[in-house]
């Protein structure tokens, strides 16, 4: 395999890894924000938390495989972009730890006062996480100060753009929409009415403010950093989250989550395919942005990762998606069947 | 204080933090596996609480291990940002599969462990934890791997061009003597952690008269694997140790505060250095013992601190090339003086078996033996970590010359203080919890919607 193949390989497996990240972990960040708001009694709380007790941590684990994949991939990717995205990342890393540890301790005491801290945890770690997501991926679109040595040069207000900001909120917008209609497909009974009340509303915030997104990606001219035109797949992600608003009014939970879950993944194939081949491009000067080519390690190690990625990562796909199926049933808040 | 210094800080500060509660992680899943076998084989009831109470301590102890687990991943990127690039070739593979291969694994099936009893087939719940366990453990040799290369670089070569190493022989990584032999000597730690965990716990009940078949039984098992367990610690330690002597001799010598060559050479029982720790002032010294440590003959040389140094200086250029020796030498001796007293005891406790050791007096000091392994598996780390000091990577690479050159102070404080005061609200929910499931034994385990009142826990003190 050529060494050119390998890195365009690698390109499109982070982007994979980032793709299963965003649409899975997506729905719990959603999940975690809307538990303060949507589950009034403690069975409730259980009962929504218990809607990715079981998987928020696999699902997490594809951010980490993200990551380790970066760093034996992309070394200067993995360099440049968590160094210089030091305080947000510093900042998501207390937001995962916040709602990781809350999820597991929020029932292991009865005070009332101590859920309902915890509970707020899940909803702060899991806003704050998104948040910062979403404006560290507008931010890599947009552009970031980068010099000559691969060093980035900005702080945490150069993230603080504009554009950065409408990214990290229509991340969350997004999320919290995306966890709802997941809520929808679990749920029972009173509970469901309920969520789908603020699916509702949730789809029309959302929907405003990723077509705003969109407009501002088109007039920059963000989507023209790379050698690739994303063609139709950014109208695409705006049609199904559209068919997303029909689908809740018609109260059809699971094309309305098939739908949120596309317009994810269609995101973020408009994202990878906008930078490619850049990886982190500069805003100081296009010839110092960091690319699949002079960022990348080399061929042999892309060779050998190739081939542990492909007796794994099919390996992981049919695990994680066998426990989605082995946890399909609707939870209710009923304290029998309740799992503590 | 500059970004270097506090960027050590930080690193020193959130491992050792994150390695408090790997070993428990490491050593209990097995325990839960074991109980939960036995109790799918016999149908026991008390098996079954027995692999529910240890299974509830365990997750309370794993949860803080994940959460603390990501800050290590990132962080090599956050704050070491030459070392990333220096290394990544190689350094970011084992990272990667461990994540591919272990936290996928562990995560997944521990979901299922947790929420799967009675929703999925008996078999598969058992399957559960099994695999959940070996993904723990394996997780721990990739990360080995990956820190047996930063001790003792193999399978690379440093491409004259870029100036970063790069990755040549795959197999020369994964068959590291170092790591294998790390994660010997951690796999082990970790079940001696988990059986004085279940020693003190089980004393505790044992003395109180409440449930004492089942903390008999937990108390045998803990025995048997601490003895065994504390044993295969100390000769990989052992073991180790004589590797370290051919790859790291600076270290090796910096633990013994060994200043000149000899041969034989003598073991220090006491050193007392002066306040730059890195003279001796006074030293009370064993002959020879040190030469057999080193290769198992009471004759070899072993070199001594400065002659190394003179010698590295000769190689690398002109610096200080000799780690804190303070620290070495005395996390060393808690190390192995804790490590001797957790073979004794189990082997104590072994002999105990055999009679009445329910109604024995000592019964009540048992509870404090869970602090044991913690000090050992501290001081083991550290170290480790410290020994290998001015260098990342051995001979190839400086911590000074690793750190991010673009993180300032102000940002390094920020990050710092703000993980001391998170770190420390968990720690103190966790000890709080711990505590209190321990205290409030199987039943309360057993019924998990109902509530453990925390009015339970105080009637049994």
């Amino acid at each position: 395999m050529s060494y050119e193949f390998l890195q365009i390989l690698w390109f499109i497996l982070i982007a994979v890894l980032w793709i299963g990240f965003h649409f899975l972990e997506g729905f719990d960040f959603g999940v975690g924000m809307l538990l303060p708001f949507l589950g009034k009694k403690d069975e409730e709380r259980r009962a929504i938390i218990n809607t990715v007790g079981s998987v928020w941590d696999g699902n997490e684990v594809w951010l980490l495989t993200a990551g380790g994949a970066t760093f034996a991939a992309f070394p200067h990717w993995y360099a440049t972009m968590f160094s210089g995205f030091y305080l947000a990342l510093f900042l998501l890393l207390i937001g995962l730890i916040l709602r990781g540890i809350a999820f597991e301790y929020r029932s292991k005491d009865s005070s009332p006062k101590w859920r309902n801290t915890f509970d707020w945890m899940i909803a702060i770690g899991s806003f704050l996480s998104a948040l910062l997501l979403g404006a560290a991926f507008a931010n890599l679109a947009r552009g970031v100060p980068i010099n000559q040595d691969m060093m980035f040069t900005g702080n945490l207000f150069t993230l603080l753009n504009p554009y950065g900001l409408l990214g990290g909120v229509t991340t969350v917008s997004i999320f919290l929409l995306h966890g709802a209609n997941f809520l929808g497909l679990k749920l029972e009974g009173e509970l469901r009415e309920r969520v789908n009340g603020f699916a509702k509303k949730l789809w029309i915030a959302a929907t405003v403010l990723y077509i705003i997104l969109g407009v501002f990606t088109y007039i920059a001219g963000f989507w023209q950093h790379g050698i690739v035109n994303p063609g139709f797949v950014p109208f695409a992600a705006v049609v199904v989250l559209l068919a997303t608003g029909y689908f809740i009014n018609n109260k059809m939970e699971g094309w309305a989550f098939i739908m949120t879950a596309l317009n994810i993944v269609l995101t973020q194939v408009t994202f990878f395919t906008m930078t490619f081949p850049n990886v982190m491009i500069s805003s100081t000067n296009p010839a110092y942005s960091l690319t699949i080519y002079n960022a990348s390690s080399s061929q042999y190690t892309l060779t050998v990762m190739s081939i542990v990625a492909l007796i794994f990562v099919p390996i992981v796909l049919v695990y994680q998606g066998w426990t989605y199926y082995m946890f399909r049933k609707r939870i209710s808040t009923d304290k029998k069947s309740l799992v503590y | 204080m500059d970004p270097i210094t506090l960027s050590r800080w930080q690193f020193g500060l959130t491992t050792v933090y994150h390695f408090l509660f790997v070993p428990l992680t490491l050593g209990l899943s097995w325990f839960v596996a074991y109980f939960q076998t036995r109790y799918y084989q016999t149908q026991d009831e008390s098996f079954h609480k027995m692999a529910k109470f240890w299974g509830k301590l365990f997750l309370i102890n794993f949860a803080i291990g994940v959460v603390t687990g990501i800050v290590q991943e990132f962080q090599f990127g956050m704050n070491w940002s030459e070392y990333s690039r220096f290394v990544g070739d190689i350094f970011g593979a084992p990272l990667a599969i461990e994540a591919l291969m272990a936290f996928f694994l562990e995560s997944t099936f521990l979901g299922i462990w947790i929420f799967g009893e009675g929703k999925v087939p008996e078999k598969v719940h058992l399957a559960a934890i099994w695999l959940a366990a070996i993904g723990s453990n394996l997780s721990a040799l990739w990360i080995l791997l990956a820190n047996g290369w930063m001790q003792h670089p193999v399978g690379f070569v440093i491409n004259e061009v870029t100036g970063r190493a790069e990755l040549v022989d795959f197999f020369a990584l994964v068959m590291n003597p170092k790591g294998w032999l790390f994660f010997w000597h951690t796999i082990a730690a970790g079940l001696t952690t988990a059986s004085f965990l279940i020693l003190g716990v089980s004393a505790y009940h044992i003395i109180r008269k409440q449930n004492v078949d089942l903390f008999k039984h937990s108390f045998q098992a803990a025995t048997i694997v601490g003895l065994i367990a504390s044993t295969l610690v100390f000769f990989g330690g052992h073991t180790n140790g004589q590797y370290m002597f051919e790859t790291q001799p600076m270290k090796f010598s910096a633990i013994e505060a060994h200043w000149e060559t000899s041969q034989p050479a003598d073991f220090s029982l006491l050193t007392i250095g002066d306040l730059s720790g890195k003279r001796e002032v006074w030293s009370i010294r064993v002959p020879a013992v040190l030469s057999f440590l080193a290769c198992n003959n009471f004759e070899c040389e072993v070199r001594g601190v400065n002659d190394i140094q003179k010698e590295y200086e000769a190689t690398y250029g002109p610096g200080d090339y000799v780690p804190l020796m303070v620290v070495t030498y005395w996390t060393f001796r808690f190390m192995m003086s804790v490590g001797f007293l957790m073979m004794l005891l189990s082997f104590l406790f072994l002999l105990a078996l055999r009679g009445k050791y329910e109604n024995a007096k000592w019964m009540k000091w048992v509870p404090w033996v869970i602090v044991l392994p913690y000090i050992a598996n501290m001081s083991g780390w550290i170290l480790t970590e410290m020994g290998r000091q001015p260098w990342i990577v051995q001979g190839l690479l400086k911590v000074q010359d690793a750190v991010s050159p673009n993180l300032t102070t102000v940002d390094l404080l920020i990050s710092l203080i703000g993980y001391v005061v998170v770190y420390g609200a968990l720690a103190g929910a966790m000890v709080y919890l711990m505590r209190k499931y321990a205290i409030a034994g199987p039943d309360a385990a057993m019924h998990e919607s109902v509530d453990v009142a925390p009015a339970r826990v105080g009637a049994d003190d």
